[in-house]
């Protein structure tokens, strides 16, 4: 098992397209992945499950994968949170 | 009756009351749950051919941005987390497919329902509309739709899903009216983009009609007559006729240049706040959007958006237009329009205060981003660039050294943009306008912004009713401060065109064809109109005209002149 912290930096949370963004690339992975949030597990190949976590901006969860490519899973959702699901932020 | 106007238009006709039949799932114990499991899988794959036809036929019929809906329910087919919760229900409960499937999309329901947020609430619709696919299936129920309507009908329902719209004889579909429902409503859009009348929002409506009885729907003012007296059947009867002749009479305008009786040309373009508002130009053929507010990026919103973010929605409209000409007005905050994360402090006069170009020459940083990203989207179009708010030569220079510099930044970093790309003025505070032949030196074209130039003109709040009356872009002063203007722009060789209400008055597109206006741009549904009051213009005869009207003395004279050309 391959385990992470990170913590939500964007506006929107993981919703909308962010989330559609981190569902899309959670599926490409054979590993099981989790998403663990105030105690609570939810499948991070799963729009509805993903959803329904209502993950908001500041808020931080912990990213579990379980399989033979847990290490790069766990990384590449672990990348999209912290780059801000690749948008970049405006100027101050 | 009232509810809500949701798409334009009369309708009268026969009521198709529209309530399908849902299969209601029901609890059953079983022991075999493998073969439950397996009846739910197989459910699964049917729903999933099911949806993939509609959004076929959707694509053809409705639109792309409708079609997505379909994309979006087969996404929550094949969810594995519903269907996880589903399947466990079978093995732990011992229950039937279709219970234990009900019990698990609403749990999803419930959990989105309670969030308060637009998007999972569309989620949540999208889960119903599901729901009653599978049921349906598992139950063996033949869902009812709207694919064999026989005679011409309004159909009046409850609300109507996706798969209901989407499958509908459209040829037959007179109106709508739903009990639920808003302007933004998946009914209203539909409505519209067919272009069929409806009212939504009317609650009760269901309870009070037969299959069959005579209804009058008024799209535009949310009006709706069960079994109307003749009297009111007449007027109605004579206000579609009106409609119909109305919106076929402009339809003819499509396509056809914007030129006076005398071969003079002009151009209609259309005002845009958001991309999505370039549909409505194209379908309205405006010759090019005069004036694109940005505001509508910054609105909304906790952050500034990012120079890539801005690039993305301009690059979206520009490439949309294919080459016609998109004039971008930069940030016009302040005033009216408060964007609270930019921190602007409250003030007394928030019209003369802190706003638009003022805000934006301080704030360099955030203006920077504004017009790099402006200009890297350049390279998708004709693109021009238009400050907003400018009452001296020294704002207009400066914003232009710093647009220099983002040049100049852009060049550094080999990052391509339209070297020709124009830059112009809003002439909407007197300042500039009284000294329009100086501005006409420095800017490469005008637009004249009525809106603010007869409020700072006049000195007239017009949301205040008691002093709205003075707000007339009839008055003297308006029209002589825009001959000024135009005359200015003219003897300087740069063209001049006008963004603000006014410019869609029927009244005044003649004056100003007379006054030797090159272009308007306004609300993209009065494009066609504007086009057909200009086809109907002499330019020449007008122009002539222009000096009597400008030596009148009130706005009343004015409009009493221009109402009665003969006298």
């Amino acid at each position: 098992m391959y385990r992470v912290q990170v913590q939500l930096i964007n506006e929107t949370g993981l919703h909308a397209r962010p989330a559609s963004l981190f569902v899309a690339a959670a599926k490409k992975y054979k590993s099981d992945i989790a998403v663990l949030k105030d105690g609570e597990e939810y499948d991070a190949k799963s729009i509805l499950s993903v959803l329904s976590m209502g993950a908001y901006k500041g808020e931080s969860l912990i990213i579990s994968a379980v399989g033979t490519d847990e290490e790069e899973a766990v990384l590449e959702l672990k990348g999209l949170i912290d780059n801000n699901f690749g948008v970049r932020e405006g100027s101050p | 009756m009232k509810g809500i106007g949701a798409s334009a238009g009369i309708a009268i006709g026969k009521v198709f009351q529209y309530e399908p039949k849902r299969a209601v799932a029901f609890k059953k114990i079983i022991t075999d749950t493998g073969s439950e499991i397996a009846r739910l899988n197989a459910a699964r794959a049917e729903a999933k051919s099911q949806i993939e036809i509609l959004h076929i036929k959707a694509l053809e019929t409705i639109g792309k941005q409708e079609a997505m809906i379909f994309e979006a329910h087969i996404a929550l087919v094949d969810d594995p987390a519903l269907f996880k919760e589903a399947v466990k229900n079978i093995t732990t409960q011992n229950v039937n497919a279709e219970w234990a499937l009900n019990e698990a999309i609403d749990k999803f329901i419930q959990i989105f329902e309670a969030m308060d947020n637009k998007y999972i609430a569309e989620r949540a619709a999208d889960l119903k509309d599901i729901k009653s696919r599978m049921l349906d299936i598992l139950m063996g129920v033949k869902a009812q739709d709207l694919s064999h309507l026989n005679e011409p009908s309004i159909i009046v329902a409850l609300d109507l899903l996706p798969s209901d719209t989407a499958r509908m004889n459209k040829e037959k579909v007179l109106g709508f009216v739903t009990e639920l429902g808003a302007k933004l409503s998946h009914t209203a859009i539909i409505a519209r983009s067919l272009e069929i009348p409806a009212v939504v929002g009317l609650s009760g409506m269901m309870k009070g009609v037969k299959h069959g009885d005579l209804i009058i729907l008024d799209g535009d003012t949310g009006e709706v007559f069960l079994n109307p007296d003749k009297s009111i059947i007449d007027k109605y009867e004579k206000k579609k006729q009106e409609y119909f002749y109305f919106k076929n009479e402009l339809k003819v305008f499509i396509g056809k240049p914007s030129k006076t009786k005398d071969d003079a040309r002009v151009h209609i373009l259309a005002n845009v706040g958001t991309p999505k508002d370039v549909d409505s130009c194209i379908e309205n053929d405006a010759e090019g959007i005069g004036l694109f507010r940005t505001e509508f990026l910054y609105m909304d919103r906790q952050d500034i958006p990012s120079e890539d973010e801005q690039f993305e929605a301009y690059k979206e409209v520009i490439s949309r237009m294919q080459g016609k000409p998109v004039v971008i007005r930069t940030l016009d905050v302040g005033g009216d329009k408060d964007i609270p994360y930019l921190g602007l402090s409250k003030e007394d006069n928030p019209f003369l205060g802190y706003r638009a170009i003022r805000y934006c020459i301080d704030n360099v940083d955030i203006f920077k981003a504004q017009l790099r990203a402006i200009l890297r989207a350049s390279t998708y179009g004709h693109v021009k660039i238009m400050f907003p708010m400018i009452a001296t030569l020294t704002e207009l220079r400066r914003a232009k050294a710093i647009l220099n510099e983002v040049r100049h930044d852009l060049k550094i970093e080999n990052i391509a943009y339209d070297e020709k790309m124009e830059t112009g003025i809003m002439v909407e505070i007197p300042a500039c306008a009284i000294a329009a032949d100086l501005f006409a030196k420095e800017a490469d074209f005008f637009s004249i912004g009525t809106n603010d130039l007869i409020q700072y003109t006049m000195a007239v709040d017009r949301g205040n009713p008691k002093v709205s009356a003075l707000y007339s872009h009839f008055n003297p002063s308006v029209l002589r401060l825009i001959k000024y203007v135009i005359d200015s722009a003219h003897k300087n060789g740069i063209p001049v065109g006008m963004c603000g209400e006014a410019a869609s008055d029927p009244a005044l597109i003649p004056v100003l064809v007379g006054m030797g206006i090159d272009d308007f741009s306004m609300n993209p549904s009065s494009v066609l109109k504007a086009r057909s009051i200009v086809s109907n213009t002499t330019k020449a005869d007008i122009a002539d005209k222009v000096e009597s009207i400008l030596s009148l003395a009130t706005a009343g004279e004015v409009e009493e002149y221009l109402n009665h050309p003969g006298a």
